[in-house]
């Protein structure tokens, strides 16, 4: 037990005297969920629109204010002709014009039909459609308040509620992603390089002539940074929930259980890596490349698993980051208790329990020449 | 009782095209309790290959070798921990101060640095200046010094240190084998290996290794008394024009440069006035000749030579 403190304490050094890294090691869950949260958004906000008013009478000006009153937009520029339209796009002045025909208000009463064209930039087609959808909403609103009593004979009247998420935020989809990813990133990356570190400065060859057991060294070296983790754990649920608004729906507790448990599969995924590569480099790249980027693709997070080809889908299941990610968004932003995910906390704990006993059995206890 | 035994180790390692190189070939010699065993030879002999099966990090092709009665192989958990083994490289971390290093590996082998300071107490008074300074900003020598009291810390029976001086200062190698010749009165029972003959007579036996093989295993004394051969130490104005002279002459078995003369191993019957008057015809001025003792590196080189 000696042995194994004293060990604990000599990670802790070596994490602790490299500033560097344990700034990066710290700062980055922060910079992420910033990143995410403020910069790299999908959401539409304040999108810059230009409107050409051709009748400004009562009806386009109402429904023109109320457009530009919506939080999705920002009247930046009212054209004058269909040739600033083009001149508007071409600048990359606006995302979306509104053009009003001549006469609307009339029409609109008096043959009860009436037209407002929408012209997007679909360079862009998420962001394109987005702001047609907002749009026509806001014009349909304003097109039942004008009708009144005066209901339809037939009309189906879609009622849409956004569960979970009613305000459609970002934030909920990538605070759990990137929980996942920085799990993965500090976990697998930073134990595979720790342990072949060792190897590369030759005081392995020092390790190994001791009496220490080799269990002892795997667990040794994986506790700070499970330690480390469980702390990144911490400031990222703080930050999305005081910086971002994203509310932890379900148990803390469970939610803790099953990211303590993805730390212990990346670690093991790590101690995997370290077992086979020789140099620092090799094993960063190794992580990086083979762990990082297909956490980013496969975990569902930023593109939808479903809407790949099915060997792809297949290759995902492999990913253990995936189903992370399902579990965090269950308990986090759904609310569900144990029940609902115990499937996936038991694809988790078999794929621990298999890369262990791998890198368990595969750490050398001689020089691997 | 002998400390150390082996039996024909052959090592070999993987080289291009599925040939292999024979690190270690057919090796067989012993180690008594106690004594301060060199291996000696040039890089690439295998000296690091011998240690790392003798401290249970590499295994041999074939053959047998026991440390302290205990098998290599088949005991390596016992080996580990009763032997000292400082490997050629620096390995210990170098973000840790020269204290935290000793604490950190007397722990791991279970003791602490109070159990055994009397025995690390002449060395590491040597360091203790600095025992805050990290390792990775110690000089060489001083590395040398820490390395050798982390491999003490847990009183090792057996001490391997490869190539312990390689690198390091000569004022530090002479102070290093001081230490050496103090831990032996210890009892400790220390295989060193170097590349530098020089050290050889330092020790109690030595083996001469080369290719994988040993030329020669005995007491310094008792190798060198072997040599049979008149030695001659030959300088002259013109060294280099010397030394092709000598080799055209016929009158040497061989001759090598050696420091600020030549050394030239006579054939026989052949005398010294011959050699200077030949000299002297070929036009060498200032010629200086003087009869020399063999010492290991003339051993080491005749002893190639039979190879």
């Amino acid at each position: 037990m000696k042995q194994f403190l004293s060990f604990v304490k000599k990670e802790c050094f070596h994490i602790w005297r490299d500033k560097r890294t344990l700034f990066i090691l710290f700062g980055m869950p922060i910079v992420q969920i910033v990143l995410f949260g403020f910069a790299l958004t999908n959401e539409v906000k304040n999108s810059q629109i230009g409107i050409l008013d051709m009748s400004r009478d009562e009806a386009s000006i109402t429904l023109a204010n109320r457009i530009n009153a919506s939080r999705y937009f920002d009247l930046v520029t009212n054209l004058q002709s269909n040739t600033e339209i083009d001149a508007a796009f071409r600048k990359g002045d606006i995302k979306m014009a509104i053009v009003f025909p001549e006469h609307f208000r009339e029409s609109l009463l008096h043959t009860n039909t009436a037209q407002i064209q929408l012209i997007t930039d679909a360079s862009d087609p998420n962001t394109a459609t987005t702001l047609s959808n907002y749009a026509s909403a806001i014009i349909g609103d304003y097109q039942d308040e004008i009708m009144g009593q005066n209901k339809l004979p037939y009309t189906i009247t879609t009622q849409v509620r956004m569960l979970y998420n009613p305000q459609l935020k970002g934030a909920y989809n990538f605070v759990p992603g990137v929980m996942a990813l920085i799990l993965m990133l500090v976990c697998t990356m930073m134990t595979s390089i720790a342990i072949v570190k060792e190897k590369e400065m030759g005081t392995m060859e020092v390790l190994l002539v001791s009496p220490l057991k080799p269990i002892m060294v795997i667990i040794a070296k994986a506790v700070p940074y499970l330690l480390l983790s469980i702390i990144n754990i911490i400031s990222i649920l703080l930050l999305s929930v005081y910086l971002l608004d994203v509310p932890i729906a379900g148990s803390i507790v469970l939610l803790f259980a099953a990211s303590i448990l993805f730390i212990i599969t990346s670690l093991s995924l790590g101690l995997l890596i370290s077992s086979f590569t020789n140099t620092q480099q090799t094993a960063m790249l190794i992580s990086l490349m083979g762990l990082f980027m297909p956490t980013i693709i496969f975990s569902g997070f930023m593109f939808p698993i479903e809407n790949m080809p099915l060997p792809m889908q297949v290759i995902s299941n492999a990913i253990p980051a995936k189903w992370f990610y399902y579990i965090v968004k269950s308990v986090m932003i759904k609310g569900l208790g144990v029940e609902a995910i115990w499937h996936e906390l038991l694809i988790l704990t078999s794929m621990t329990v298999v890369l262990l006993t791998i890198s368990i059995k595969k750490y050398n206890i001689r020089l691997s020449q | 009782m002998e400390a150390v035994i082996v039996n024909n180790l052959i090592k070999t390692y993987p080289a291009e095209k599925k040939s292999v190189v024979k690190a270690l070939n057919d090796i067989s010699f012993k180690v008594n309790a106690g004594e301060l065993f060199g291996v000696i030879g040039p890089d690439g002999a295998g000296k690091s290959t011998l240690f790392r099966i003798l401290t249970t990090l590499l295994l041999a092709d074939s053959g047998t070798a026991f440390v302290d009665g205990f098998d290599v192989v088949k005991d390596y958990k016992e080996i580990r921990k009763r032997v000292g083994y400082m490997p050629g490289k620096f390995s210990l971390y170098q973000d840790l101060s020269v204290e935290e290093n000793l604490d950190f590996f007397a722990t791991i082998f279970n003791t602490s640095i109070r159990e055994n300071y009397d025995l690390i107490k002449d060395i590491y008074v040597q360091i203790a200046p600095f025992k805050t300074r990290r390792a990775g900003k110690l000089s060489g020598g001083m590395k040398q010094k820490l390395a050798l009291c982390c491999a003490l810390i847990h009183r090792p029976s057996v001490l391997f240190l490869d190539e312990p001086t390689t690198g390091v200062d000569a004022v530090s190698r002479k102070e290093f084998w001081e230490m050496l010749q103090q831990l032996k009165k210890q009892g400790i029972t220390i295989l060193v290996s170097t590349p530098y003959m020089d050290e050889a007579s330092l020790c109690d036996r030595v083996a001469l290794l080369q290719n994988g093989a040993i030329l020669s295993i005995d007491k310094p004394t008792v190798i060198t008394a072997q040599f049979n051969n008149t030695l001659l130490a030959v300088k002259a104005d013109n060294m280099f024009g010397l030394l092709q002279v000598l080799r055209e002459s016929g009158l040497a078995a061989n001759s090598y440069p050696f420091g600020e003369y030549h050394h030239v191993v006579m054939k026989d019957n052949i005398s010294i006035e011959e050699l200077g008057n030949y000299l002297n015809q070929k036009g060498c001025t200032t010629v200086n000749i003087q009869k020399a003792n063999a010492n290991i590196e003339d051993c080491f080189i005749a002893l190639m030579r039979n190879e």
